[in-house]
């Protein structure tokens, strides 16, 4: 049962961090700021100018 | 687990794996059931996981779990970060998988499910898995260097450079042909056209939930477009049935190249967060669910294989494309077995996340594994249509004729029987006016998903829904890859533009963006255009070209990893590297020498160049000429530049081992791992 449940938070962890859920949460911790259309605009900012240059395989 | 049990285990994995693998390549005759496919490809997986793997980790790289590596060492939250190793896996295999290990194999089975099948496991084992783990592993330990970079420290500033006009070449020719995909999937498909022309909207209205409503939910609201998606297939049928909804969304190939470009220009141009980002999104919502679903259908069905282990054409004279079994299943299969694309992926973001050294391993190399076994899955999805069937609908009209009673006929002539009656039924059961000449093994493999899907789940009533299911899935995608990778390209171009010119390097200068987006859909739209208007389908001429310096690109890196091996002193093992680079040399070398210089037409550019300037004059003769050429002159300077990669690794190889010249490392200097005492 630990296992299936250890699975389950990993499996979340992947997707999050796949879907940038986490890199949002880590950028508000490290902003000192709460979830907002303003934070988020600020985020996407900060995160797009990595994002786009990499590369995505064929 | 005690030692004779392990030896038990592993004994059990390998006999089964030698049985599955010699049962698929000498069984003839009778079909075969795909799960031998699957049973000879795990056990070939779990082997050269357990035992190759481990030897190059333990033996060649000697990882280092004490050794902090850069996520930790150089920490910032933002592209540094020290991460869970399986959370890193999911991270690096959504950004290897694209359409390339699902159309490659489509496309090569038209030798057989033998040639495709062996190539992607004993080329995936042996060669792919071992790129991405070497090149993520020395990009790890130089501080997360890029392919080019090192390339550039390891093995002289030709190295860098060429890695660098690699780069730029395969992304646009891989784009150009990507969108021709799309292209030959959609053409007088209303239903698929009016699916994909919702995700636009669909991505438009999660950019606004996402900036707007719910701020950071990204998996609530790729699961809200997911649902919209599904809603607009199942809308797709009732656009298909009304005569004037149809006819607005039925266009020609020409007028969907034009409408690919136009998206092209404008997602490069726009706010990422607006189109691109969203449609990333849902683009990997859905490969990773269809990609799992896939794999629990063929297992659940297991599928009878209707295709031969080998087909006549692996004497050269195939339909889909022109070329004998060697080189041309090699390089047409290309990602599924290995990529020299991952290299820049292996180098870009995934060692930025490793936590410790020894997670290369199942990072690198685990997830090309996976990666194979999506190839596995599509060879298995062409093969289980009948060779009639998957060849009606991959020839192009140039080989086979254009009427449908001609089409079936020149097929049955070969020894796979068709009628057109059969085709008419497929179409309409998939719910199209036709599935001939539907080049570029999208729809192929769209129709044998829908085939395994249908019957797992829902009957033969959702076999229109599951085929428009897979095309959707395909053609979102690949238009990721478009809008993302013309966004790359055109970043690259602007780091080169700028040291001409610093303002054209601002990313945020708009003259500088419109100029560079203009630039680099122009050249991945000339080669579109040219698919589009060839006689043979495009396909024919592009996806080797495409093949080919993806591959080259793999030269490049193999010849890295080797430089870097030589210079460790572990010379004695560089066998590792430099086999899978000698077997690519002479793959990716024969492989241009033919498309250059072969005589027959329908393989070398400049004969057919020479046969259409022989045969009678038509208004696009002059074009169809030049094209022809221009491919020529791409695949030679791409040969030139490896060329040279290979003649600078020599002499470097040469004077560390004669003792002539430095190895000095280029690694960073050991720094002992704080991450053990904090995890007790």
């Amino acid at each position: 049962m630990k296992r299936i449940v250890s699975g389950w938070y990993i499996l979340v962890a992947a997707l999050r961090e796949i879907f940038d859920e986490a890199a949002y949460a880590r950028f508000l911790d490290r902003a000192g700021l709460d979830s907002s259309s303003e934070a988020y605009a600020a985020f996407r900012r900060e995160f797009d100018e990595i994002k786009v240059r990499r590369p995505k395989c064929c | 687990m005690k030692k004779p049990l392990k030896v038990l285990g592993w004994g059990t994995v390998a006999v089964l794996g030698a049985v599955a693998v010699g049962t698929v390549a000498v069984h003839r005759g009778e079909p075969i059931n795909a799960l031998w496919l699957v049973v000879a490809a795990t056990c070939c997986y779990a082997l050269g996981y357990r035992f190759y793997s481990r030897f190059i980790a333990v033996k060649i790289l000697a990882l280092d779990g004490l050794r902090a590596t850069p996520a930790e060492r150089l920490e910032n939250g933002r592209d540094f970060l020290v991460t869970n190793k399986w959370v890193v896996f999911g991270h690096h295999f959504a950004a290897i998988a694209g359409p390339g290990p699902l159309v490659g194999p489509v496309l090569a089975a038209q030798f057989g499910y033998l040639p495709g099948t062996m190539w992607v496991l004993a080329g995936a084992v042996f060669a792919g898995c071992v790129q991405d783990f070497v090149i993520l592993l020395f990009s790890v330990r130089r501080d997360g260097k890029s392919l080019t970079e090192m390339a550039k420290d390891e093995i002289g500033r030709v190295g860098g450079f060429v890695a660098y006009v690699a780069v730029i070449s395969i992304l646009i020719i891989l784009l150009g042909v990507a969108a021709l995909i799309v292209v030959n999937a959609l053409k007088a498909s209303p239903w698929g056209t009016f699916t994909i022309a919702m995700t636009m909207p669909i991505a438009l209205l999660m950019g606004v939930y996402l900036r707007r409503i719910r701020p950071g939910k990204v998996l609530e609201v790729s699961a809200l477009g997911f649902v919209l998606v599904l809603a607009a297939i199942w809308g797709g049928q009732y656009v298909s049935q009304n005569p004037e909804l149809a006819r607005l969304f039925t266009f020609s190939a020409s007028t969907l190249a034009i409408l690919i470009m136009v998206y092209g220009f404008a997602a490069s141009a726009l706010p990422v967060w607006l189109l691109l980002a969203p449609r990333d999104y849902l683009s990997t919502f859905v490969k990773l669910g269809t990609i799992a679903l896939l794999a629990v259908g063929i297992v659940a069905l297991h599928p009878t294989l209707h295709m031969p282990a080998l087909t006549r054409f692996v004497d050269g004279s195939g339909p889909v494309f022109a070329g004998k079994i060697f080189p041309f299943a090699f390089i047409t299969i290309a990602c599924g077995a290995i990529s020299g694309f991952h290299a820049l992926i292996s180098s870009g973001t995934t060692p930025k996340l490793i936590a410790r050294e020894t997670e290369t391993r199942m990072v690198g190399y685990g997830a090309m594994m996976c990666e194979s076994a999506v190839a596995i899955m599509a060879i298995i999805a062409a093969c289980v249509m009948q060779p009639g069937v998957y060849f009606a609908i991959n020839s192009p009209a140039g080989v086979v004729g254009q009427a449908p009673a001609t089409a079936a006929a020149t097929i049955s002539s070969w020894g796979f029987p068709v009628t057109a009656a059969d085709m008419q039924a497929l179409a309409h059961a998939v719910g199209e006016q036709t599935l001939y000449n539907r080049t570029g093994g999208a729809p192929a493999f769209a129709v044998g998903m829908a085939h395994i899907f249908s019957h797992s789940l829902g009957g033969d009533t959702l076999m229109a829904l599951w085929y428009h299911f897979a095309i959707m899935f395909e053609a979102l995608f690949i238009l990721t890859i478009l809008d993302a990778g013309t966004r790359v390209a055109r970043f690259m171009v602007q780091d080169a533009l700028g040291h001409v010119y610093k303002p054209l390097g601002r990313t945020s200068w708009y003259p500088s963006i419109l100029g560079t987006s203009a630039l680099i859909v122009a050249a991945w739209g000339y080669f579109l255009w040219q698919g589009v208007k060839d006689p043979l389908g495009g396909i024919n001429s592009l996806w080797p070209l495409f093949g080919i310096s993806n591959q080259l690109l793999a030269t490049v890196a193999l010849c890295v990893a080797t430089t870097i091996i030589i210079k460790m002193h572990r010379a004695k093992y560089a066998a590792v590297t430099l086999a899978p680079l000698a077997w690519l040399v002479a793959v990716t070398f024969t492989a241009s020498w033919q498309k250059m210089f072969d005589p027959n037409p329908r393989v070398g550019f400049l004969a057919q160049a020479r046969a259409l300037a022989a045969g009678p004059a038509t208004g696009a003769t002059g074009r169809l000429i030049f094209n022809n050429r221009l491919d020529a002159a791409v695949t030679g300077v791409l040969v030139v530049m490896v060329t040279l990669v290979l003649v600078e690794s020599g002499r470097q190889w040469w004077g560390i081992l004669s003792g002539t010249r430095e190895a000095p490392v280029k690694e960073v200097p050991f720094v002992r791992t704080r991450l053990v005492e904090e995890r007790g």
